[in-house]
């Protein structure tokens, strides 16, 4: 598991739900088709109502034109990230868009386990509200020793939450990792 | 110390005595369900994990029911289907409801209700977020994603944290116009989109216990909106009756302790409930609809798990018979049973179908259909900047389909009474008269 992650800041509000991620018409392409797959990456956060696309100033495409990858790897929200479906098309797009990590003050249940059990990205929590500290193109910087989120444009220090007890699957990659080096399931 | 009744199923499943909130443990599951949208994403991670030939842990404790984008030309929805067909045949499964065949049932989490899936003492997850709608029964159900429900299907187990509790008590008797979907959307409007994130939402009450089980399915079904992670109501001969009706399957009934642990209680008058909505754009953006009777409609949308039952359609028919919407109305039943009751189920001997043709409403086909917006081609998608009153669950900008448009959640009285004068409207006058 990468101990360092580095890179530009996509900056939402509140309640971003599955529905905002990944819009419901978009749900009919196949996840394991490796260039079907690119669609989801394509409309990942396109249902974010464009004056709350890209914080502050809002209107910035997460992905733009044909392009499937993002230039912005760390998604920073606020309270209740991922709330509605249960849908892992959800973390699954925002993995094929390019997002390492997020950082939300607190999700929604179903997302933040399929972010874990999927092994797409690490979910992140932060008591500090950095929706309003975090400007969208900030150079951020995670480090997973010390449990800390730098500003690299700002100059500013930030301590994460402790992963938990999920730290032990995130290390294994996925829950089916998990469970193979704990001897659940035969490898 | 006690334990409360999602306290008691996932021990007995986990094997142990007692478990306490924020345990991780694993379960034995008795039901997994998907469907059309989660199903492939499933079966392909499956596959991957455990080898183009395992098998699934117990085929007759898979229920596959495709529900969510069928009557649709879009080529990639319909190959979803193929799929999930394909994967039923390679595995042999017995529980599966083909779209265009007369096993097709409609909305999988009424179906899993009418099928004889939901008994109560169970665990059932299921690839869609409102199967919490199953713990009406008494049993322990909730939402999870396509992996999850690989490793389900390889191993038959999941580890899950151990939810708190949360008590929401209603007692009396709730007044005729007022429906399970007022009292929902109350409590999510009093304890907000994240007040039951990680919990277990627990409804007790006489209130509570004198309502119908598609009424306390409603109640379960939008635990989610709440952030719950599921929603429960201890079965008693209503449930019971409900389920023999359906299955000849063993279940076991348990209570909450009366020493039980809650992280939360309140109790509610029920004789003072009064008719709400959840204005755009989110389900905890709770106002009286007295408050709200100035708002103009263009649409009225009947349908869904959550307000697309008997129950519902009831309520509507008994507001829109003999007389004439005013605005564009979408009737859409969950499942098959229910649109086969909308021929059979009459009001002063004429059915309800007929009371919606002649009240000038649309009727489409059993599914999910606008609910969440779908393909370009789904009935009752909206397209541009609608304002819509619906009894669905979310209101999330976009959920309907256009992100310009404007939804309103309301449940099926106050949606039939707001389609006949065309702006938000009380239905109590409608239905006390
Ligand atoms: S009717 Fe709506 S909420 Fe219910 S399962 Fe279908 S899409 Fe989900």
């Amino acid at each position: 598991m990468e101990k360092i992650i580095e890179g530009l800041a996509y900056v939402l509000g509140n309640d971003i739900d599955t529905d905002q991620i990944i819009p419901a018409e978009h749900l009919v392409y196949s996840l394991s088709d490796p260039e079907e797959k690119k669609n989801y990456g394509r409309f990942a956060l396109s249902g974010v109502p464009g004056d709350q696309a890209g914080l502050p100033n809002g209107n910035v495409p997460f992905t733009e034109g044909e392009n499937f990858e993002s230039k912005y790897s760390i998604v920073v929200g606020g309270k209740n990230f991922g709330c509605g479906s249960s849908r892992e098309h959800a973390p699954a797009c925002m993995e094929i868009a390019g997002v390492k990590a997020v950082i939300a003050q607190s999700y929604a249940r179903i997302f933040y386990r399929n972010s874990v059990d999927g092994g797409f990205f690490i979910p992140f929590e932060c008591d500090t509200r950095l929706v309003e500290d975090i400007k969208t193109g900030d150079d951020l910087k995670i480090d997973l020793n010390a449990n800390t989120l730098t500003n690299k444009t700002r100059g500013k220090t930030y301590d994460l939450k402790s992963l938990g007890e999920v730290i032990d699957i995130i290390e294994a990659g996925n829950i089916f990792e998990y469970a193979r080096k704990s001897g659940m399931i035969a490898s | 110390m006690g334990m409360t009744i999602t306290e008691k199923i996932l021990a007995a499943h986990a094997g142990k005595d007692s478990v306490a909130p924020g345990d991780n443990i694993w379960v034995d599951v008795d039901v997994l369900m998907t469907h059309d949208v989660c199903g492939p994403g499933t079966f392909a991670i499956f596959k991957k994990q455990f080898g183009e030939n395992a098998k699934v842990w117990d085929r007759d404790k898979v229920v596959i029911i495709p529900d969510h984008f069928i009557f649709t030309k879009d080529t990639h929805a319909n190959r979803n289907i193929d799929i999930l067909r394909q994967f039923v045949k390679e595995q042999d499964l017995p529980h599966y409801y083909d779209v265009g065949t007369d096993n097709y049932k409609g909305v999988c989490h009424l179906a899993l209700a009418q099928e004889g899936f939901n008994r109560p003492g169970e665990v059932l997850f299921g690839t869609d977020s409102h199967t919490s709608t199953s713990g009406a029964f008494g049993m322990f159900s909730t939402g999870i994603g396509n992996t999850d429900a690989a490793f389900i299907l390889g191993t038959g187990k999941l580890w899950v944290k151990v939810p708190e509790s949360m008590c929401f008590e209603f007692t009396g008797t709730f007044p005729d116009h007022i429906m399970a979907k007022d009292v929902i959307l109350n409590v999510i409007g009093d304890i907000g989109v994240d007040g039951a994130t990680y919990r277990a939402m627990e409804w007790r009450g006489d209130a509570v216990m004198k309502l119908s089980m598609e009424e306390r399915m409603t109640l379960c079904n939008m635990a989610i909106e709440a952030g719950g992670k599921n929603g429960i109501i201890e079965a008693d001969e209503t449930t019971t009756d409900y389920v023999r009706q359906r299955t000849d399957a063993p279940y076991k009934i348990y209570h909450s302790d009366e020493d039980a642990n809650y992280f939360f209680k309140k109790t509610y008058n029920a004789d003072e409930m009064e008719p709400i909505v959840a204005k755009p754009h989110s389900p905890d953006n709770k106002a009286k609809v007295s408050e709200c009777e100035d708002v103009k409609l263009d649409r009225a949308y009947i349908g869904s798990c959550t307000g697309g039952k008997l129950t519902d359609f009831l309520a509507a028919a008994r507001l829109l018979k003999g007389k004439k919407v005013q605005i564009d109305t979408f009737i859409v039943p969950a499942t098959r049973e229910v649109e086969e009751d909308l021929y059979k189920e009459k009001i002063g001997g004429e059915s309800l179908v007929d009371i919606f043709k002649n009240a000038g409403a649309y009727l489409g086909e059993p599914s999910c259909a606008a609910c969440l917006g779908g393909p370009k081609d789904t009935f009752g998608r909206t397209d541009d900047n609608q304002v819509v009153i619906s009894t669905t669950n979310r209101n999330f900008p976009g959920r309907m389909g256009s992100k310009q448009s404007y939804v309103y959640l309301a449940s099926p009285y106050t949606a039939a009474a707001s389609a006949l004068t065309g702006h938000i409207t009380n239905p109590a006058e409608f239905v006390n008269n």
